[in-house]
């Protein structure tokens, strides 16, 4: 009797053993993942760092819509209330028109200026399938002021008017909370203001963001002017700030030595410096729009 | 005594042969659909791993929660990122049977109604979950459909204060299999 409990006791584990296994063999049937590559994503909140360029464009089919604010400086005190008094903006759109070229326009009112831009990506860090440590962007940008002329009996030229920046920006997603940048820099203006000035200024900058929860960041970036005239007499760009994310929403707000919100400005003419208190402080509010649905299946 | 073990080689040989005959899709579909006053959010994933057992009535998805399609990027995005945390948990996996597989005849055209029974695992949390589908068998294919809700609450995915008018709290989850019959080395 006690024997025959026993086995009967026996022939129920293997059942049931077997139903167990069974599960996962059906779970083996899926077979092994074929390796992706998968590209690695949201490496930034916004397609800006604080001021200056993040390696994120427009999702494909994405209308983007920017408002940077940018105060005057803190350390004018109390009666220009520190620097919220004064105010620079730059009201911008950018679209991305495919999943690796973005096109943006604004309108600064810092020397009431035009400016375009295309942003390119040329690599997307990528593991799995195929590994690429690295995203790689183009950023092109060309910007017009249309402040009157100074002296409008002088022989003026349209070109006087336009300045370039052109950079590559390199970045990094480590993990999910932290990510890098480096963007060498070049920033050229047909027209400067004084003889010894520089048309050609070249900087390297670096950046990057660490998560603080899923939808707050901390922000930083550095602009660094290779020695030479520009950097003898201005200082380098440094701008600390945060992201918060607010479902179609990013609001962005930093404190910067920069001015204006776009490169050929905030990169080679910062005339302030953060221990003298010549810090702005500033916003970006950015705004998503779907304008092209991408594809579906069927 | 002799009688027992022949009992017990024959159990197990039930078993063994069960294994012979299982349905299996790698593109199955899977609609996730939230509803609120304010906003409507739509996703699709057209890889869904899913196997059936007909004998056993043991049941499996495997979905990878990345292959989730939705209309705006920056909601896929948030999907991933925020809600789901796609790269901690890349996969919502469910193990179950059908509970009353008794009443299905796998082998006979027609649409049966089924109850499944067993472990919903998402963003890392296990829960168990019974739900209603149904089973279409036709030329030798069977066709598994459900649609059911998941509590976002029950699985630890926290929406902030700011977007809970925007994403309902229960969302809809709409499964469509259709498993073919593979051959067992």
């Amino acid at each position: 009797m006690i024997k025959r409990c026993l086995i009967l006791c026996l022939a129920v584990f293997f059942a049931a053993t077997a139903q167990v296994f069974s599960q996962d063999d059906l779970m083996d049937l899926f077979g092994e993942e074929e390796p992706k590559t998968e590209f690695a994503y949201a490496s930034f909140k916004s397609t800006r760092i604080c001021i200056g360029q993040s390696i994120e464009n427009p999702p494909n089919g994405n209308l983007i819509f920017v408002v940077s604010h940018h105060f005057g400086t803190i350390n004018q005190g109390f009666y220009e209330f520190f620097g919220l008094d004064q105010a620079t903006t730059r009201i911008g759109f950018e679209y991305g028109i495919n999943d690796w070229i973005a096109i943006g326009i604004g309108r600064s009112t810092l020397k009431k200026t035009f400016d375009g831009f295309a942003k390119i990506k040329i690599l997307r860090q990528s593991s799995g399938a195929r590994n690429m440590p690295v995203s790689v962007s183009y950023f092109g940008s060309t910007a017009i002021n249309s402040l009157k002329w100074q002296d409008p009996d002088r022989q003026n030229y349209f070109t006087s008017r336009m300045s370039y920046a052109h950079q590559i920006l390199i970045a990094r997603k480590f993990s999910n909370a932290l990510t890098f940048q480096l963007m060498p820099t070049l920033i050229h203006r047909n027209l400067v203001e004084r003889d010894v000035d520089e048309n050609d200024v070249f900087s390297i900058g670096a950046g990057g963001r660490v998560k603080i929860s899923n939808r707050v960041s901390i922000n930083a970036e550095y602009y660094y002017l290779i020695p030479g005239q520009t950097a003898d007499d201005y200082y380098n760009t440094f701008t600390i700030g945060f992201d918060i994310e607010t479902g179609g929403h990013i609001f962005q707000l930093f404190a910067t030595n920069g001015r204006g919100a776009i490169e050929e400005y905030y990169i080679p003419q910062s005339s302030g410096s953060w221990l003298n208190g010549d810090i702005h402080i500033g916003f970006n509010i950015t705004r998503s729009f779907t304008v092209k649905q991408p594809r579906r299946k069927p | 005594m002799k009688k027992n073990i022949s009992i017990m080689i024959l159990a197990l040989l039930v078993t063994a042969t069960a294994f012979g005959q299982n349905y299996v899709t790698k593109t199955g579909h899977i609609k996730f659909y939230s509803e609120t006053p304010i906003e409507t959010i739509e996703a699709h994933n057209y890889s869904v791993n899913s196997a059936i057992n007909p004998v056993s009535g043991d049941f499996v998805f495997k979905v990878l929660v990345k292959s989730f399609e939705f209309e705006k990027a920056l909601m896929q995005e948030h999907f991933n990122e925020n809600y789901m945390e796609s790269d901690k948990y890349p996969n919502a996996v469910f193990k179950g049977k059908i509970a009353n597989v008794a009443d299905i005849d796998f082998a006979k055209d027609g649409t049966y109604d089924a109850v499944v029974k067993g472990d919903l695992s998402i963003h890392g949390v296990t829960k168990a979950v019974e739900e209603k589908g149904t089973f279409t068998v036709k030329d030798g294919k069977i066709q598994g459909r459900s649609v059911f809700n998941v509590p976002l609450e029950d699985y630890e995915i926290k929406v902030p204060g700011a977007v809970k008018k925007q994403i309902s709290e229960s969302i809809e989850i709409s499964v469509d299999v259709m498993l073919e019959e593979v051959q067992n080395p």
